[in-house]
């Protein structure tokens, strides 16, 4: 096993989403965790990319209104009325 | 079909009002995300959710458990914008058609980061990513630092933007985006792989200019 085999920090960061989901082969991901075992560069890429989705995943906000649920309410009743009528 | 899918079913057709309410307070705020990568307009957005929840009730009985009712009712989301946005001629986001063996992409740290061939170490890193534990904006998730993220995922290609709101919002499986989108896992991947770091390079300028 040469320094040819070893990955550089610039093809780490095209592998993190591989790694984070573990879609890897085994030797693959091995030769991935040696390179961060000796890079701070890479551990901190990594570390950015965590808090990345992490951050995105707060970008829940979005619902409807209550107007627009108290129409969803109302027609459900529709619905209901028209699917017990024509039972 | 999951015997929690089978007992909503069952709720909804028997007219359970409180299992439909529940069931949008659970899925709206997703399915709106997902519909505002469609037609960009946040009322447009919320009209498609509602005809979205008409179109299950409407279909209720021809449901038969071969997906999950959540993937069903997606579907039907995916649809009825789809069919939305066409008709106010926006283009669609044709994840379908991405094929990620032929689409190059921009690299995902800017090259001059990097050392170059002729240095020692080429391709290491010449200016290594700082640690971002030290900014108090991004701890405690200002909306400051939010709106930087929702700008960062507004400028995205669609295809990018609805995988990156299905996955990494909405908390979706890879495997439920695939099978929603009929993209391959690869490609899905690799969409996930832009769109993560774009926003991750937004969020690199952002804590570099607060510095
Ligand atoms: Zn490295």
């Amino acid at each position: 096993m040469g320094i040819e085999d070893e990955i550089t920090c610039k093809e780490i960061v095209e592998l993190v989403t591989d790694y984070l989901e573990s879609a890897m082969s085994e030797p693959d991901r091995a030769r991935f965790d040696r390179h961060l075992s000796t890079c701070r560069g890479c551990v901190i890429y990594l570390e950015q990319m965590r808090e990345t989705i992490r951050l995105t995943g707060t970008l829940t906000e979005d619902s409807l209104s209550l107007v627009a649920k108290s129409n969803l309410m109302s027609a459900f009743h529709d619905w209901k009325r028209e699917a017990t009528s024509s039972t | 079909m999951s015997s929690e899918d089978q007992r909503v079913i069952t709720a909804l057709r028997s007219g359970d009002e409180d299992a439909f309410a529940v069931l949008v307070e659970r899925y709206s705020g997703q399915l709106q995300r997902l519909a505002y990568v469609y037609v960009k307009d946040r009322h447009v957005a919320e009209e498609v959710v509602q005809e979205t929840w008409i179109g299950l009730l409407q279909s209720i009985h021809r449901f038969e458990g071969r997906s999950s009712l959540k993937t069903w009712l997606f579907r039907i989301l995916l649809n009825v914008a789809r069919s939305r946005a066409r008709k106010e001629s926006r283009t669609i986001p044709f994840s379908s058609l991405f094929d990620a063996s032929k689409d190059a992409g921009e690299p995902s740290v800017d090259a001059d980061r990097f050392q170059p061939a002729s240095a020692r170490w080429p391709d290491h890193w010449a200016t290594p990513p700082s640690q971002w534990h030290q900014n108090p904006e991004l701890q405690a998730v200002s909306s400051e630092t939010r709106a930087h993220v929702k700008a960062a995922i507004d400028t995205l290609p669609d295809n990018q933007r609805e995988v990156i709101t299905l996955r990494d919002i909405d908390g979706l499986t890879s495997l439920e985006v695939c099978n929603l989108l009929t993209i391959s896992d690869t490609n899905q991947r690799v969409l996930l792989h832009r769109a993560r770091g774009k926003v991750r390079k937004a969020l690199e300028t952002y804590v570099g200019e607060a510095r």
